[in-house]
């Protein structure tokens, strides 16, 4: 059976202000959607409520994961159970590093279905990351760099993409992965997401321009206006966007400032 | 008759009495523990150990400074202390063989967690006086001996090299230091002696731990180490397994010489039961060319004042110190680090880690002194305070004393906090919030932690996550 993530007239607000006025989507495991909008329409907001931030608060609606509600249930439960979302500003952790963080991660998902699990060991370790970077092309010497500390943006979104791979989720939210990266680099992380992607995986990429979606090609495009999806499509409808810019959705949909909650 | 005055007229009558009545065997002498000190207690702990003259004085003088030094008013309160209420020296076959069912459960729990051996776990709590390292201890002894090292407490140091050992001790701290080198040079027991001949590497950590069925734990310990010409030696003390004790002050003096073109790096884990005053002076002297090398690790203890120096005394001498201070609930580690630039062109470095949690406070004090003349000096403080919670505390006094125009000196301070940004981030990973937490710390200790050697980095870090444990509600 597939993994399903369903969202359904999501309200969220942030410090006092209402920002998701009822998004309904679903997202299954072997689909590719996108989420287009301009900035400030709230793409952000849903991806960092679908995996729980403490700041923002559901006013209203559900989030269910497989049918269950996971509104009650914690970031790294959330995480445990299949979701990942590759960060728009991945955070440094200096001293820590990747190969370390990585390991810490798997063998946390471990001990959460079994607490006698003894975690993954060294040599078997090794080789899982050492397959997952060369399928993803990265130089070996990331594992022993301190997570996200001095990185590049590129490098960073690099990394994001290799715990995508080492850690297997389900459904996979990319928060404006293709920010701040210039051609080339956007070009390996998108052949990275390809790769990846296939009947185990679901992705919802969210994006404010339409280039990434040259490399990676979604089945379904949403556009978000104003904490709504306002528009669902098949993928022409992200190059309807690239021709036309959003001002056609303003017009038809737009309503003037978010309103307080 | 010489002019040697009261004390050599002691001495005579002390003979007289050992030829006419025998009694100056120590199995004889009837040595009665008590608590407090005085000039009694000094004598008795000297005869006890057949010291030299020369070190039964040297112990009353630092006796009658300790009685007229003040208190430190400076620094952690150090109010509680009764000095009234301590047995400074107990005789090592007396020494009380606590009974296992009295050591406290949470010192049990944590060496059960830190995985420590039974033999040990049984030593560490004061309970066997004997560790089973003996054969381990002789093997290594041996291949030491090959190479000239000397490696002995610093006891038996002091009978078999008394000669070297004169020459040496307390010239680096002196007793005048302060109130508690005093109070060490008048009752010190037990520590460890080294001496590394010209232009020997020794090739492994000397560890504590490999004497640690010598008298090495005590309250007193007084550590001397001379590392000559183009030597290299790295001392390691401590561990990092709870060392359960129900004395309430430890007061230890370490000296260190670094001839010309040595290094000596001198690492401590420490990590008292949260009864202890842990309040210890130690300084090394680097000559030409050497390098000096302090890894401080303070995990433990009630108070600790400690701040290690480095006298370079010489061109090109060079000192280091790396330190990180853990400030649980109702402790503070006040520590830090000072270079003395002596000389010209000599170069140091500090770094300075802390953290605090549950109320905890942590101090960073230091001082870099550049003395007038000492030109083409570097010197470079970095201090980062991690605090964990809004009870906690962390302060920074950095004293920086300069008295030459052409220098070097940096200082950086940093304080940070595990970020909501950071937990989000691990944990949707899949790391839970206590998981989370241990990492960023894990990694803010990290510069330290791979600085030393590997079974110590290993229980280093567990150790980290056991004090980490229980602080998220």
């Amino acid at each position: 059976m597939s993994a399903t993530l369903e969202i359904r007239n999501l309200h969220v607000s942030v410090e006092g202000r209402l920002i998701l006025n009822g998004v309904n989507l679903t997202v299954r495991q072997g689909e590719i959607h996108a989420l287009m909008g301009p900035n400030g329409s709230g793409k952000s907001t849903l991806a960092n409520t679908i995996m729980g931030h403490p700041a923002y608060i559901v006013e209203q609606g559900d989030i269910l994961f497989d049918g269950q509600s996971i509104l009650d249930l914690k970031t790294d439960e959330r995480a445990r159970l299949g979701l990942f979302l590759a960060f728009q500003y991945p955070v440094a952790i200096p001293g820590v590093t990747v190969a370390n963080f990585i390991r810490t991660a798997i063998n946390a998902r471990r001990r959460a279905l079994d607490p006698q699990d003894k975690g993954i060991s060294i040599p078997e370790f090794r080789k899982l990351l050492k397959a997952k970077m060369d399928f993803l092309q990265m130089d070996y010497n990331f594992a022993g760099r301190y997570l996200n500390d001095g990185f590049s943006g590129g490098e960073k979104k690099r990394v994001e993409v290799l715990q995508l791979a080492a850690l297997e989720p389900k459904i996979a939210i990319l928060d404006e992965t293709d920010s701040g990266l210039d051609i080339d680099a956007l070009r390996i992380v998108a052949e990275g997401v390809n790769a990846l992607a296939g009947p185990s995986l679901g992705v919802l990429v969210i994006t404010h321009y339409q280039r990434i979606l040259n490399y990676i090609k979604p089945q379904y495009v949403h556009i978000m206006l104003e904490g709504r999806i306002v528009e669902s499509g098949g993928a022409d409808m992200a190059l309807k966007l690239e021709e036309k810019g959003y001002d056609w959705v303003r017009e038809k949909y737009g309503n003037g400032a978010p309103q307080a909650v | 008759m010489a002019t040697g005055g009261k004390a050599d007229e002691l001495r005579g009558i002390r003979e007289d009495y050992e030829q006419k009545y025998g009694f100056h065997t120590p199995e004889e002498y009837v040595f009665k523990a008590r608590k407090g000190l005085d000039r009694e207690i000094v004598e008795q702990i000297s005869y006890m150990k057949g010291e030299p003259d020369w070190m039964r004085e040297f112990r009353l003088r630092a006796l009658d400074i300790f009685f007229k030094k003040p208190m430190p008013t400076w620094g952690a309160d150090l109010s509680e202390i009764n000095f009234d209420d301590i047995y400074y020296y107990i005789k090592p076959a007396d020494q009380q063989v606590r009974d296992w069912d009295d050591v406290p459960e949470y010192i049990k729990e944590t060496f059960e967690r830190l995985g420590v051996p039974e033999a040990e776990r049984k030593f560490l709590a004061g309970v066997g006086a004997q560790f089973e390292s003996e054969v381990v201890y002789h093997n290594i002894q041996k291949h030491l001996e090959d190479q000239g090292v000397i490696f002995l407490d610093m006891d038996s140091g002091l009978r078999k090299y008394p000669d070297l050992v004169k020459e040496y001790f307390g010239k680096l701290v002196p007793p005048t230091d302060n109130k508690f080198a005093a109070l060490n040079s008048a009752v010190w027991s037990g520590g460890t002696f080294i001496y590394v001949p010209p232009g020997v590497h020794v090739d492994m950590p000397l560890q504590a731990y490999f004497r640690i069925n010598a008298q090495n734990m005590g309250q007193f310990e007084r550590t001397l180490i001379i590392a000559d010409e183009d030597s290299y030696v790295h001392y390691v003390e401590g561990c990092t397994a709870v060392i359960y004790s129900t004395d309430s002050l430890h007061s230890a003096v370490v000296e260190i010489f670094v001839k010309p073109g040595a290094r000596v790096r001198y690492s401590t884990i420490q990590n008292w039961s949260n009864n202890v005053y842990n309040l210890v002076t130690k300084r090394a002297a680097a000559y030409r060319d050497a390098t000096m090398e302090w890894i401080d690790g303070n995990i433990g203890s009630k108070v600790t004042m400690k701040y290690p120096a480095v006298l370079l005394m010489e061109p090109g001498a060079h000192g280091e110190m790396l330190s990180i201070a853990f400030a649980g609930r109702g402790q503070h580690q006040d520590a830090g680090g000072k270079m003395i630039h002596l000389a010209p062109h000599t170069t140091s470095q500090i770094v300075s880690k802390s953290i605090s949690k549950d109320g905890g406070r942590s101090t960073y004090r230091g001082l870099v002194r550049v003395r007038k003349g000492a030109h083409g000096c570097r010197s470079k403080v970095t201090c980062d305070a991690l605090i964990l919670d809004e009870h906690s505390r962390s302060d920074t006094y950095p004293v920086i004393e300069v008295g030459e125009q052409d220098v070097e000196i940096g200082h950086e301070a940093s304080v940070s906090r595990v970020t909501e940004e950071q937990l989000f981030y691990l944990m949707s990973r899949g790391l839970d919030e206590e998981q989370s937490n241990v990492m960023v710390v894990s990694g803010f200790i990290e510069p330290f932690v791979k600085e030393l050697p590997m079974e110590y980095a290993v229980e280093m870090n567990r150790l980290i996550a056991l004090q980490m444990e229980g602080s998220v509600g």
